[in-house]
């Protein structure tokens, strides 16, 4: 397909435009009626859907702009060149809007840059904002060579194109901090984080989740975008991405199931509880199954059966994120007798801001050379 | 297009270089761990507690003025309650508008006091004061700050931006927050540190008829509680009332004790101590909660963060100087 045949409206981004367009006026709600009147948070439930997937999830499902910006800028992987820009720029829509959604978040949005002044290096959630700013930052950077090249700026291209590895670097050194920080967040509560998740190897647990999920992140947009824009994906590139899938998820299982064995014991995990129960879930769809499915040959060798394993870690490791966030908590502050459950307004707020990055990548591939498709 | 190892050096200092040396300069390091030199608290008593809620009342009233933990300009009414007017209903549980909150647990009928068989005692939730603060720890802007010398932890709400870490690290569940407010704050005990300049303490205090809470230094308290449990069950004990130095006394014959002084280790020790008839975590204490200092295990990762960078930066750089010759030997 050229760049030109790909069509603005289809019915698929009429429907996001709608979900945005909506989802738009219930942040301009959020910011002048507070988070009382928008979201079901309550004093014993002070994070929820937005901290969770937006952010935790959508920081996470970013990572493959480091990982893959890394792979090619760093260990100089040239195989990997074709698929970097798309995985860099799906990583600068993650993490803006991971950004806009703890903008969202916070009681005072228009404080948002209150951090950026007032240091507090005791606290995971400085460090966290410091991060997000730098690598927000950084992900423009990487990207900007898209732009130049659309507006004919060929000095402004050679030089950012130039210093690629360099800021390549400083982009996989705060991502490997910022993902793990993520993780890091949760060690102050071992009060109320249910064992099954706590573990002083979090920031360690989140990194590699973060690395296994970038692997299928990026393999699963090299399908998709190769159906949707029709050409053909590159075989070879899946099949290292594969590979790469098999040895994580194999680390990272065994990382968990060492945690689980010297922690509370494989008695926690069958105790029949709903905690218990989603972390079986999490673990079966995220780690065990893809793992195993990938051990096989004939499944990771198949576009078909890559794509499935690429779905399965997706939506695991986004669990992951969920119930570290929310469900890990569960049995400390349902013992203090109050529940939550996302509003309507969180859950449209959070399918816009995915509806918001499926456009803008789209109008990138349109309008910019992100998939190097024929002019 | 491809770099040089100088410029490579060279911009990846720039652009790490400033973020580096702001890291390995923490300000104030790690959280204090000893008890502030001048800390002032509160001991809570539940056999002597009555369950009046003076406490609650009156945290209300003196607090909702300015310099107060509950005040918010122009909105004095907000509150529940006004100086001039009684009010008819009482707080359940800590809320933005409720600092301090007594509660009962009980079992069976319900008429022994300070027992667990068909028994009932009650609980007086504020905040601890953490020796070591949780909450202001992860404060990422430093609203939330113990004084170094007496020891609160204050609140400041034109730093604060709303981000509720406070309320996930608490172990206790103390943060509360304004969600019904377009322009909120986080709520909490504040022990009363805008009263101390007149000459005044903690108001739960000054308005407890028996002498359940008492204001003073710490390691008053301290010695207070720990020679009440060396007390003869049923002697007579002249119990001080509202500080405890105050030469006012309750004379009462002595309760049974739980032998144990909650907040003298829990989570590092606190500056609010309990002592009580029945065990703490029927009382609703999480059981969860140890003697570690929490912000210590975050400041195990942080403390981590300068060497990680110099690392990834190193190891990176050489592994990008390394592999681009290995291609270019390839292509010759």
């Amino acid at each position: 397909m050229k760049q030109k045949d790909i069509k603005l409206f289809t019915p698929l981004t009429i429907v996001l435009l709608i979900i945005a367009a909506a989802g738009s006026v219930a942040m301009l709600y959020r910011v002048f009626f507070g988070l009382g009147a928008s979201t079901n948070l309550n004093d014993t439930w002070p994070w929820g859907l937005w901290i969770t997937f937006d952010v935790l999830g959508g920081v996470a499902l970013a990572a493959g702009g480091f990982v893959i910006g890394g792979t090619v800028y760093l260990l100089n992987w040239k195989k990997y060149e074709p698929i970097v820009r798309p995985a860099i720029l799906n990583a600068f829509f993650g993490y803006a809007l991971a950004a806009t959604s703890i903008t969202l978040d916070i009681g005072k949005p228009w404080a948002i840059w209150h951090p950026l002044v007032m240091w507090q290096v005791n606290s995971i959630m400085f460090i966290v904002a410091i991060h997000v700013v730098l690598y927000t930052t950084t992900l423009a950077t990487e990207s900007s060579p898209l732009v130049f090249e659309k507006l004919g700026m060929t000095k402004a291209f050679h030089f950012v194109e130039k210093i690629m590895p360099a800021i390549a670097l400083f982009g996989v050194m705060l991502s490997l901090l910022h993902q793990s920080s993520l993780g890091a967040v949760f060690l102050i509560a071992p009060v109320k984080v249910s064992p099954l998740w706590y573990s002083s190897l979090l920031p360690y647990l989140f990194l590699v989740s973060a690395v296994m999920l970038a692997l299928s992140m990026v393999s699963f947009e090299t399908i998709v975008s190769s159906r949707v824009f029709k050409h053909n994906p590159p075989m070879e590139v899946l099949l290292g991405l594969a590979r790469g899938s098999l040895i994580v998820s194999g680390f990272y299982l065994a990382l968990k199931l060492w945690i689980l064995f010297t922690g509370p014991g494989i008695g926690l995990a069958f105790n029949g509880s709903l905690t218990s129960n989603m972390y079986l879930i999490e673990m079966i769809i995220g780690v065990i199954l893809p793992f195993l499915l990938l051990t096989m040959k004939n499944v990771r060798t198949q576009l078909n059966g890559i794509l499935c394993v690429n779905i399965f870690v997706i939506m695991g490791t986004v669990l992951n994120r969920f119930n570290v966030g929310i469900i890990s908590m569960a049995e400390h502050n349902t013992r203090i007798g109050v529940d939550y459950f996302p509003s309507w307004m969180e859950f449209l707020v959070t399918m816009a801001m995915v509806a918001f990055a499926i456009l803008g990548f789209k109008l990138c591939v349109k309008y910019l050379n992100v998939l190097k498709l024929e002019h | 297009m491809s770099m040089n190892r100088r410029d490579f050096l060279k911009t990846a200092a720039a652009g790490s270089g400033a973020l580096l040396a702001s890291t390995v300069t923490p300000a104030r390091a790690a959280m204090p761990k000893e008890l502030p030199p001048e800390a002032v608290g509160i001991l809570y008593d539940a056999t002597l507690c009555i369950g009046c809620k003076s406490c609650v009342v009156n945290c209300k009233i003196y607090n909702n003025v300015p310099g107060g933990a509950l005040y918010l300009q122009g909105r004095t009414d907000a509150y529940d309650v006004k100086p001039s007017e009684p009010f008819w209903d009482s707080a359940n549980d800590l809320s933005s508008k409720t600092l301090n909150v007594i509660k009962v647990s009980k079992t069976g009928t319900a008429v022994n006091k300070d027992s667990m068989e068909n028994g009932y005692s009650f609980i007086k939730q504020h905040c601890l004061h953490c020796i070591s603060p949780a909450c202001a720890s992860v404060c990422p802007v430093g609203a939330l700050k113990k004084d170094p010398v007496k020891g609160f932890v204050t609140y400041d709400k034109d730093k604060c931006f709303g981000c509720r870490y406070c309320m996930v690290a608490c172990p206790f569940n103390i943060p509360r927050f304004e969600y019904e407010r377009a322009i909120p704050q986080i709520r909490k005990c504040q022990l009363c540190y805008h009263r101390y300049a007149e000459g005044k303490y903690s108001a739960c205090c000054e308005f407890c008829p028996t002498g359940a809470s008492i204001f003073g230094k710490v390691v008053d308290l301290r010695k207070e509680a720990q020679k009440r449990l060396t007390l003869k069950q049923g002697d007579d004990y002249d119990f001080p009332v509202r500080t405890v130095d105050s030469k006012e006394k309750s004379r009462r014959p002595v309760s049974k004790y739980i032998n144990h002084v909650y907040g003298l280790n829990e989570a590092g020790g606190t500056q609010y101590l309990f002592l009580a008839g029945v065990p703490f975590e029927w009382l609703g204490f999480n059981k969860n909660i140890t003697d570690t200092f929490l912000p210590d295990l975050t400041w195990a990762y942080i403390a981590k963060i300068p060497a990680l960078i110099a690392g990834i930066l190193i190891a990176g750089s050489a592994t990008w100087a390394v592999t681009r010759k290995r291609n270019k030997d390839k292509e010759e």
